[in-house]
């Protein structure tokens, strides 16, 4: 079964945007409750693209650097990397039908 | 594999409301399933602390919120995450219909909870998650030693402010009145705190930025001046309206919206019930919303006994759902 990977920021180039699949990105932190509950959703994804798609984690409090680089003022927020650009991003707990469109998107 | 779209008891929305309506009517051995639109908690789940709640001293409330999930699932509850559309009567039953297909039951229990307002100004939506929140307990972290701005004068405002000031280096509460509708403790908290600052008898009637907020227009109700403020974030917190809308007239509604129901939490529907803050004259604490599921779920058992004579619950608690539900 496949597993997010948590990434930190000096990971992130060679991690996320140097990776030949779609990248989905889940930034998030402990203390985020509605973090807790898309979790278990980006495993499921993780299970159901495998192969397909990456999944990483960042941990916005240990990885200022990279999540003020992309604006992250609200989490969770889902971002979806293709080729080191980022092509679509969910702010907030969406249902997974939404997120499975965002992988749709970039897999297309 | 059985039908698992045949219910004993359905319940709409995963808030307090609805998770004690699903630990009663589970342990009362209904087949009972819990729709959720997005996160198990409702409001609570965006709540750094309870702090009134009956018993427990202190708690997370999204830790509170999975506490009764967790107990309603041990009792056999499923839960789908899914968005409904609508509901109606069929012929005994109530069919709910979703973005993923239909499911019946013989009762439904309406717990569908608030939905913060918003202001409806220029440079809200676009900048919502780049400065505008309506969550200080998700948001406030991101902006470190910034300023910020709070929109509101109840409870949720006082209490998300105080939160907001374990990061940033100054909140402003502005309010359109001149005095807090917020509990006598929170103002005391609020006045106490060096970080919190007030602007009485304000508005806001603009959020600026491109991709990111970089101020706000404050307009002085009582002059008309308005002036901008630089700030790096928005929290807002000027209260709620039921989610009642996807209820069309099927059941009668006050003029806010809220469903009316009887002491049993009954509308004039047989078999639908209401309860929580989508009720009228609910106090919207998590107590009464926990009293008044369960009060619908006694209500629901009473009603399938009667309407249903040849009705038996389940023999056993049903054991393949003893772990807490997990998103689908």
């Amino acid at each position: 079964m496949a597993k997010p990977q948590n990434v930190n920021d000096s990971e992130w180039n060679a991690e996320v945007l140097m990776a030949d699949t779609p990248v989905l990105v889940d930034f998030w932190a402990p203390w985020c409750g509605p973090c807790r509950m898309v979790a278990p959703i980006v495993d499921e994804l993780a299970t159901e693209y495998d192969g397909q798609v990456k999944f990483v984690k960042l941990n916005t409090d240990d990885n200022v650097e990279t999540a003020s680089k992309y604006g992250i003022r609200s989490i969770p927020t889902i971002m979806v990397f293709k080729g080191g650009e980022a092509v679509d991003q969910v702010i907030g707990f969406r249902p997974k039908s939404e997120l499975k469109k965002s992988l749709e998107k970039a897999l297309a | 594999m059985v039908d698992t779209r045949e219910y004993d008891v359905i319940i709409l929305g995963g808030g307090p409301a609805g998770l004690a309506a699903g630990v009663y009517a589970a342990r009362g051995r209904h087949r009972t399933l819990l729709i959720e639109k997005g996160v198990v908690g409702g409001q609570i789940a965006l709540t750094e602390l309870v702090e009134n709640y009956p018993g427990i001293a202190s708690i997370n409330g999204f830790d509170l919120a999975q506490a009764m999930q967790e107990q309603a699932a041990s009792y056999g509850m499923k839960t789908e995450y899914l968005e409904v559309k609508s509901i109606e009567q069929t012929g005994d039953l109530w069919t709910v219909h979703t973005n993923d297909g239909d499911f019946n039951g013989k009762a439904v229990i309406l717990t569908t909870g608030a939905e913060y307002n918003k202001l409806g100004i220029p440079g809200e939506e676009k900048l919502t998650g780049k400065g505008v929140s309506y969550c200080a307990t998700c948001d406030a972290a991101f902006f470190k030693e910034q300023e910020a701005v709070v929109v509101g004068g109840g409870d949720a405002a006082l209490d998300e402010g105080i939160f907001t000031t374990r990061y940033v280096s100054k909140a402003t509460v502005v309010h359109r009145r001149d005095e807090l509708r917020a509990s006598a403790i929170l103002q005391e908290r609020a006045f106490a705190n060096a970080k919190i600052a007030f602007r009485w008898n304000s508005i806001i009637t603009e959020i600026l930025g491109d991709e990111q907020v970089r101020a706000v227009t404050v307009k002085d109700v009582v002059t008309g001046e308005e002036s901008e403020m630089p700030i790096s974030a928005v929290f807002i917190f000027i209260g709620q309206h039921p989610n009642t809308d996807f209820l069309g007239d099927l059941v009668p509604k006050d003029a806010g919206g809220h469903v009316i129901v009887d002491d049993w939490m009954r509308t004039p529907k047989p078999g639908l019930f209401a309860a929580g803050d989508i009720r009228q004259n609910s106090a919207r604490q998590v107590a009464t919303s926990v009293g008044d599921g369960v009060t619908a779920a006694i209500g629901a058992d009473h009603y399938i006994r009667e309407a249903f004579p040849d009705y038996e619950p389940l023999a056993q608690t049903p054991t393949e759902s003893a772990e807490p539900a997990t998103a689908n």
